[in-house]
């Protein structure tokens, strides 16, 4: 309990101190797990919109692949993007490994699943409300689906977040792809790992609760974003 | 709600999505329905329905709940595959007669976006010219409204903005099922006043209700269903004075038709 206390004022002076080496972690820590989670909306949106609006022969086993995707473990996926990143491996010549763009691809491929899995079963619930309209009006599969994505954008910011928050409290997959490399690769995640194996468990503590602070934050943003959206649709200023 | 209108179809009869040249090069009409039938698990909703509907006016589908009124304007419109019998709009199939024809639902499906936004959508998807946008919001009395977010309507409205979005796709047909269901009296006189003008325009209007007072004053014909099966077509002027079958009578006398 005395490291708890301890720790809230370590965190606070580290902050207040505006401590350099903190700031570039931080700032590193959003940059990545920002950056894997555009990515991921990038992909998985488009990915859940699809299978929500389409029936195909295998549509269930599809359904159960990218809902089991989401549990993939950090570890194995920073296994496998080591060994395609790695010299000898097929993208070795790109020479990420041990770079941030490893992290991002490694947290992007951990979020994925979850953005696809999250936004299928909101635009699924969606498209169930707009489908007979959407035949009665001839649209094409590609108007159905940028119609669900924008109709549901309010919903689809808390599927964001979702991946928002599994990337920045990863830790496995970056230590193994990124190295935990000071200056260049460290980020919250590894940094209070590596804190906690030196046994400096304040010091740990305190990095954790700023990550903690910093996640709130992104949340507390988004939240007011959205709320900040709606309002201004409900005062009818927006998307005329 | 419509008495039909929250079944939830299978897959088996649900069809495909197919997209049919909007340009038309004969007219839609005439429309010859025959032996249509529509099975479910749990028996048939429709079964032998014979129609034919002329080239122009105004047809009332009247009947009981669970008459199979909602169902029959689905696959008339091409939005379910009948499991026997043909839909054929002078030659065409249903499903390719759809991108000729609108549908107003008896529960408005309005996206989450302004009034005016949900015009311009269904102009561009169409291929519409956007700048009749406000000529419509106008007809339908919904300018003073164009930023507003269309879930935010009345009911009333949010029905006036849904057969707004109907007509701008200029339909050759324009299916409405029980549009007026639960309205104020304003609301209903607005949009028979639309759907009137839109009739004398040249649009084949199909209105299913089960107000006999609006099938009255709109109908040119009266399609009656009992059973899932046709039980009378006639001139309007023939049907209200004198029903030929035992269940439009009891119907129009208010006795309960099962």
């Amino acid at each position: 309990m005395q490291d708890i206390g301890e720790a809230f004022r370590l965190a606070l002076s580290l902050v207040l101190s505006g401590d350099a080496d903190l700031f570039e972690i931080v700032g590193l820590s959003l940059q990545v797990s920002l950056s894997a989670t555009l990515i991921a909306c990038a992909i998985g949106l488009p990915v859940g919109a699809l299978v929500a609006v389409s029936r195909f022969r295998g549509r269930g086993a599809v359904l159960v692949l990218i809902n089991a995707l989401m549990g993939l473990p950090p570890v194995v996926v920073g296994l496998l993007v080591y060994l395609y990143l790695s010299r000898s491996g097929p993208l070795g010549f790109l020479g990420l490994l041990y770079t941030p763009g490893a992290m991002i691809v490694a947290q992007t491929i951990l979020i994925v699943p979850i953005v696809a899995a999250l936004s299928r079963q909101v635009l699924e619930d969606l498209h169930g409300e707009y489908a007979e309209q959407f035949r009665s009006l001839c649209l094409t599969r590609w108007q159905s689906i940028t119609t669900l994505l924008w109709d549901g954008r309010y919903a689809l910011m808390t599927v964001g977040l979702a991946g928002f928050g599994r990337a920045a409290a990863e830790v496995g997959a970056v230590i193994i792809v990124g190295g935990n490399i000071d200056h260049l690769t460290r980020v919250m995640t590894t940094a209070i790992a590596l804190e906690t194996s030196k046994g400096d468990l304040p010091l740990a503590l305190a990095l954790g609760i700023i990550l903690l602070v910093i996640a709130l934050g992104v949340n507390a943003g988004v939240q007011m974003l959205r709320m900040s959206a709606a309002r201004q649709a409900s005062l009818g200023a927006a998307h005329v | 709600m419509s008495d039909l209108s929250d079944l939830r179809m299978t897959d088996a009869v649900r069809i495909p999505r197919r997209r049919a040249a909007y340009a038309p090069s004969l007219p839609l009409l005439p429309l010859r329905v025959s032996g249509l039938r529509l099975d479910i698990a749990q028996g048939a909703l429709l079964d032998g329905v014979e129609l034919t509907l002329p080239r122009h006016g105004c047809t009332v589908i009247m009947g009981p709940n669970g008459a199979g009124k909602s169902i029959l304007l689905k696959l008339l419109h091409g939005l379910l595959a009948p499991s026997a019998g043909s839909v054929s709009w002078n030659g065409l199939p249903a499903t390719e007669a759809t991108a000729r024809q609108a549908l107003v639902f008896q529960k408005p499906v309005l996206l989450r976006r302004s009034v005016a936004a949900n015009l311009d959508f269904v102009l561009k998807a169409r291929g519409g010219d956007r700048a009749r946008r406000d000529a419509l919001l106008a007809d339908v009395g919904l300018a003073h409204k164009a930023r507003q977010p269309a879930r935010s309507l009345s009911g009333g409205e949010a029905q006036r903005l849904a057969l707004a979005r109907a007509l701008a796709t200029d339909p050759e047909v324009l299916f409405l099922d029980e549009p007026t269901a639960s309205l104020d009296p304003a609301s209903v006189q607005v949009i028979e006043r639309i759907v009137g003008e839109a009739c004398a325009r040249g649009t084949r209007i199909v209105f299913v209700t089960h107000d006999i007072g609006q099938a009255r004053r709109i109908a040119d014909d009266v399609v009656f269903l009992h059973r899932g099966r046709v039980a009378e077509h006639s001139a309007a002027a023939e049907f209200f004075p004198e029903p030929q079958s035992q269940a439009a009578r009891d119907y129009l006398a208010g006795r309960i038709v099962l």
